[in-house]
């Protein structure tokens, strides 16, 4: 069964804050919440499906269901790390065109930057050494990690370093990726840098792991979305822009017993599913949103997308080929995980966000790309160098 | 730039039911990994049966301790020493996570040889790790 036509995203929220230490995570879901229905122009009460991931406090959704006042006959907690959220939108897509639910609400919320937990390393120097994080009891793989400081950033290098060593990938043109996204960033009011960085800014910036700088990497913020998806005899009767969802995939990538192998993510086979189900093709996309934990991220899944020839990601990303109005790929015009906004760590729900806001026409003038109508949105979740999720949804104005 | 490796604190491996063999070796100054039986194949981390076929047909073997660097990265910020993470591939064909150690740490490359030594965890658990050869 395709999704392609089955349903829509019908409101689409972002939260303003960027640091919120005078609010629960549970009151940022709600605020969320009722930002995505009131956008949508529907009400609590026709929530009939909910759809959250490990940000959400309490286990399987019982708690913010619990919080929101939600009446349900569908819920999905799948957990597949920052890029869960567009594997929401699939889900939630199969779940209409099923009939399971009619009006499918998914939120996101966390306040790393208050909790001070940045599943990096750099905001945890101290005295008592590198915060390691457990993922909790009994999980395989860690006595095998976790003793050699297997963090978030220095796993990413390694695919960074990996691309460079295979591909000839530079420093220089990983920094472009992060150009890019100072010349959106700048637009928005909401984000965390607005600062416009060039090259050289990333390359002065410190090496946190090499060959990873400081600007590199994505920002660390408090904060949340959401996201409402209908089936298109409601979404129809709705005031907004329609927002078709064409097609929508997810894969998962690990190290495959020891035979590791870092130069492609997950991406590479959501990619082609969805782009098959969407029936289009990478050409067909005017704007896409690229998962950016880190520069490196951009370049592995432009790659794997086929925006570009795997390896030549470096090449495609340089000189502002990902900016808006001067690019091939205008990408994270809201300034992206890089400058905008990480909520929760994590950067799926985000990349739908603006992907919606392009479609509808509603990005800033500035970076709105003209007569957007077929628009991607990608995530990963987890890490690209142990274990991750990806997950790759095509977005139609109708 | 020279970036001298440094000793660090190591955080005790949380062990799970069936890896003190592993663990048990490293003690003893071997890498030790999985091979099947049936397909041949070794893999890591240890599991009790082989993740290319399932079969629970799976014993111990000693691994020549070489391998080449297939990727690294040193990490310089947020902790309080300098430290080498790395993916090594060993000569049996399975790539690990590991650090390298007991070198400049700026003269680790892709595709460097490295061959296996070992350093003690907080606890005093044995960790296999690497070294330039």
């Amino acid at each position: 069964m395709s999704i392609n036509g089955k349903a829509y995203i019908a409101g689409a929220f972002e939260h303003p804050t960027r640091k919120a230490p005078d609010k629960s995570t549970a009151q940022l879901h709600a605020e969320c919440a009722r930002g995505a229905l009131a956008d949508a122009g529907l009400a609590m009460q026709d929530v009939d499906g909910y759809f959250c991931a490990g940000d959400a406090p309490g286990s399987g959704g019982f708690s913010v269901a619990n919080h929101l006042g939600l009446k349900l006959r569908h819920i999905d907690c799948t957990e597949t790390g920052g890029s869960s959220y567009i594997v929401h939108v699939n889900h939630a897509a199969q779940a209409i065109a099923a009939g399971k639910c009619n009006v499918a609400l998914i939120t996101l919320s966390g306040r790393p930057r208050s909790e001070g937990a940045a599943g990096t390393s750099f905001s945890n120097q101290g005295a008592s050494g590198m915060v390691v994080y457990s993922r909790g009891m009994g999980v395989p793989d860690e006595p095998f990690e976790l003793p050699y400081g297997s963090a978030t950033i220095n796993m990413y290098a390694m695919v960074a370093m990996r691309h460079m060593y295979e591909f000839g990938t530079t420093s220089e043109q990983l920094a472009w990726v992060k150009v890019a996204a100072s010349q959106h960033a700048q637009h928005n009011p909401n984000a965390m840098l607005r600062e416009v960085l060039t090259v050289k800014d990333v390359l002065d910036s410190p090496l946190i792991a090499d060959p990873l700088r400081r600007m590199d990497c994505c920002v660390v913020s408090d904060g949340g979305g959401a996201l409402v998806v209908t089936r298109p005899e409601i979404a129809r009767q709705l005031p907004r822009p329609l927002v078709k969802i064409r097609g929508a995939a997810e894969a998962l990538k690990h190290q495959m017993g020891g035979k590791v192998d870092l130069s492609y993510s997950a991406g590479a086979a959501s990619g082609p599913l969805a782009f098959a189900e969407a029936k289009v093709t990478p050409a067909d996309i005017k704007y896409a949103s690229i998962y950016d934990s880190f520069t490196i991220t951009v370049i592995v899944q432009i790659e794997d997308l086929g925006f570009c020839k795997k390896g030549d990601g470096g090449k495609f990303v340089a000189d502002g080929n990902l900016i808006s109005g001067s690019g091939k790929l205008p990408f994270n015009t809201d300034g992206g995980g890089l400058c905008n906004n990480h909520p929760a760590n994590r950067g799926g729900m985000t990349k739908v966000i603006e992907a919606v806001r392009q479609l509808r026409g509603e990005a800033h003038p500035r970076v709105q790309v003209k007569n957007c109508d077929i628009a991607l949105a990608h995530g990963t979740g987890g890490s690209l160098g142990h274990r991750h999720g990806s997950a790759t949804v095509i977005l139609e104005r109708e | 730039m020279a970036t001298p490796y440094r000793e660090r604190t190591i955080t005790d491996p949380q062990m799970n039911t069936g890896d003190e063999p592993y663990f048990e070796a490293a003690a003893q100054g071997r890498l030790v990994l999985k091979q099947c039986g049936d397909c041949g194949e070794y893999h890591h981390y240890p599991r009790s049966f082989c993740p290319f076929c399932q079969s629970e047909n799976v014993s111990w073997r000693d691994a020549k301790g070489t391998g080449t660097v297939y990727s690294y990265s040193i990490m310089r910020r947020g902790t309080p020493v300098p430290f080498c993470i790395a993916y090594v591939t060993l000569a049996e064909g399975v790539t690990m996570v590991t650090n390298i150690v007991d070198c400049d740490l700026d003269s680790v490359r892709v595709g460097q040889p490295v061959k296996v030594t070992f350093k003690k965890s907080e606890g005093g658990i044995s960790m296999p790790m690497f070294t330039p050869i």
